[in-house]
């Protein structure tokens, strides 16, 4: 069972809901959670740990110029502009590279092989017994995620029940971190923005067909508008958690409402009952 | 032209609302970019009339012509963005995986792979209260948010140029979207919230922002709902040197105003608006300097 939580909006509280349901579930059986929101990570504030880290790395080309003719087919090549050949130089931008391994096989001359370079980190640990950690982790600079989050998925592809936290928004991080996933649950608040964005999130859900259920977070009382969104959309409310400055707090502190408040640990098993049936899992 | 970002690290600690005031408050003509092109929500809060709406093309994509194709799968072994899927007998490519590299029509022995232009969103130019606003609407889902973030930067410089100041509500994280909103600006407003998420992403936006050697403010927004955190960004703010331009309250007026449509400083009186209205002047005084160094 691959569960994933997203939003659209940020800071709607997806790493709240991830962080407390695999605290309550690791009570009861083995749960992988793994952070996917790999440029601003934050799970691991909740589960202090030591981690087994090791590097996430991208073959990035490196050209032999004793051989090179400056002949110009890699730079032609290369769509993302990384590779300028002039008369008897070549310029290599590595943060512009793909590493697409095109220009090795165009160059005639075989001038170019690939070496790894750093963009991130992968880290594994146990933070409680029953509960792996998975986190990885964008070098700042580094502009490309997706290679990470695929990399922290592989970590836990054989793992029986992995929660992914993702990254807010509904590009690129976002499909990579829901696709294969056997259900969706969408954090939102209700308010026009997280109405919005949580409408373009449960689009991305449907494209990809994965079902999805929604939780309102930090609700005021005023949650007509989205009730009425979820419910046109076939979208069920599967947990509404009130606005409370104590549930801020402890969640600013890096605590866990499941463990400061033990009631609500009923809650989150009750949601992630609620989440198989979405996702057709044998209970 | 005064150059400013808002941006923030982590998502929702309430970067729209603030640009939103700006938009506002500061001085002469501005012209508004949301740069948060895959969950956009500035126009929200600034009743936008539409003037012009321009495809967006991102980045070219494979496209498969099953008549040549002999289903051989040397796009697929080379592919390294797992964008050739098998359907049946056919491959065919899967366009949301597809980053555009061609790599598969140089490897196809068949020329059955072709590079094919494809709409990815749209780009918005509308007038608002302050100017003009220029958004965007990526396809959900959709790759290439950091292009598009380029050209929406590009369009609102191309039209309003001549603006005074140009203001842009950028995205959360610290990937290509935020590069891309952070390159060429002036000044970066960093908007933060006291818990230990918000100090820990703020840490990481402030490192990617300073490759590009902006003026950095950094604030606190419902900065009352965790006193402990607000003073350990101040600490981190002092010892980094960064100037901790504000400290907003929490205020239930911010989601009223959000809910009427407009920003918080439209609404009348409010803890939050009191001070975003200061804020806005200290941070027109900062920019006076900066435009004169």
């Amino acid at each position: 069972m691959k569960l994933a939580i997203a939003s659209g909006k940020g800071g709607t509280g997806k790493s709240m809901v991830a962080a407390n349901l695999a605290f309550t579930l690791a009570m009861d059986s083995p749960v992988s959670l793994v952070d996917c929101d790999v440029e601003e990570p934050n799970l691991h504030l909740f589960f202090p740990s030591d981690p087994i880290t090791r590097d996430v790395t991208l073959p990035i080309p490196v050209i032999d110029e004793l051989i090179c003719t400056y002949c110009g087919k890699c730079g032609e090549f290369c769509q993302y502009g990384a590779i300028s050949v002039l008369p008897k130089k070549i310029l290599f931008f590595a943060d512009l590279c793909h590493s697409c391994g095109g220009c090795t096989l165009v160059c005639p001359e075989k001038a170019i092989h690939e070496e790894p370079k750093r963009i991130g980190t992968l880290s594994v640990s146990t933070p409680l017994p029953g509960l792996k950690l998975v986190t990885g982790m964008l070098d700042t600079g580094s502009p490309l995620a997706v290679p990470i989050i695929h990399e922290v998925k592989k970590e836990t592809s054989d793992d029986p029940i992995v929660i992914l936290d993702t990254a807010p928004g509904t590009s690129c991080p976002v499909v990579e971190a829901l696709e294969g996933c056997d259900a969706c649950i969408l954090v939102t608040e209700s308010t026009p923005f997280g109405l919005h964005d949580l409408g373009l999130a449960a689009d991305v859900v449907v494209r990809l067909g994965i079902p999805a259920g929604v939780i309102i977070n930090r609700s005021d009382g005023k949650d007509e508008e989205t009730l009425r969104f979820c419910e046109e959309h076939g979208l069920d409310v599967l947990l509404t958690i009130p606005f409370s400055r104590e549930i801020a707090s402890i969640q600013s502190r890096g605590d866990l409402l499941c463990r400061v408040q033990p009631e609500w640990q009923k809650e989150f098993r009750s949601l992630f009952v609620k989440s198989k049936l979405l996702a057709g899992v044998e209970l | 032209m005064i150059r400013i970002a808002v941006v923030s690290g982590k998502g929702g600690t309430g970067k729209t609302m603030v640009t939103a005031a700006l938009s506002r408050l500061l001085k002469g003509s501005i012209v508004l970019a949301d740069c948060d092109v895959d969950a956009a929500n500035l126009a929200l809060v600034q009743s936008p009339r539409l003037l012009q709406t321009d495809p967006f093309m991102g980045m070219k994509a494979a496209v498969i012509d099953p008549n040549l194709c002999t289903a051989c799968g040397a796009c697929e072994e080379h592919c390294r963005f797992n964008a050739v899927d098998m359907d049946g007998e056919a491959y065919l490519i899967n366009a949301s995986r597809c980053e555009g590299c061609a790599v598969c029509t140089v490897v196809c022995p068949s020329d059955a792979v072709s590079m094919q232009p494809r709409q990815t969103g749209v780009i918005l130019y509308s007038e608002v209260a302050c100017g003009h606003l220029v958004h965007a609407r990526l396809v959900p889902g959709a790759g290439n948010s950091g292009l598009l973030v380029h050209a929406v930067k590009k369009t609102a410089l191309e039209r309003d140029g001549d603006a005074d100041k140009f203001l842009v509500d950028g995205p959360p994280g610290t990937g290509c979207p935020l590069i891309s909103s952070v390159s060429g600006m002036n000044a970066v407003l960093v908007v933060t919230e006291p818990s230990v998420s918000g100090l820990h992403d703020l840490k990481r936006v402030i490192t990617v922002c300073r490759q590009f050697r902006p003026k950095i403010f950094v604030v606190v927004n419902r900065y009352d709902l965790d006193l402990t955190h607000t003073k350990e960004i101040e600490t981190y703010c002092r010892e980094e040197g960064l100037a901790l331009i504000s400290r907003i309250p929490f205020d239930p007026a911010v989601i009223d105003a959000v809910r009427a449509g407009m920003p918080v400083t439209d609404l009348g009186a409010s803890p939050a608006s009191q001070v975003i209205r200061v804020l806005a002047d200290d941070l027109e005084k900062e920019l006076i300097h900066l435009g004169s160094r």
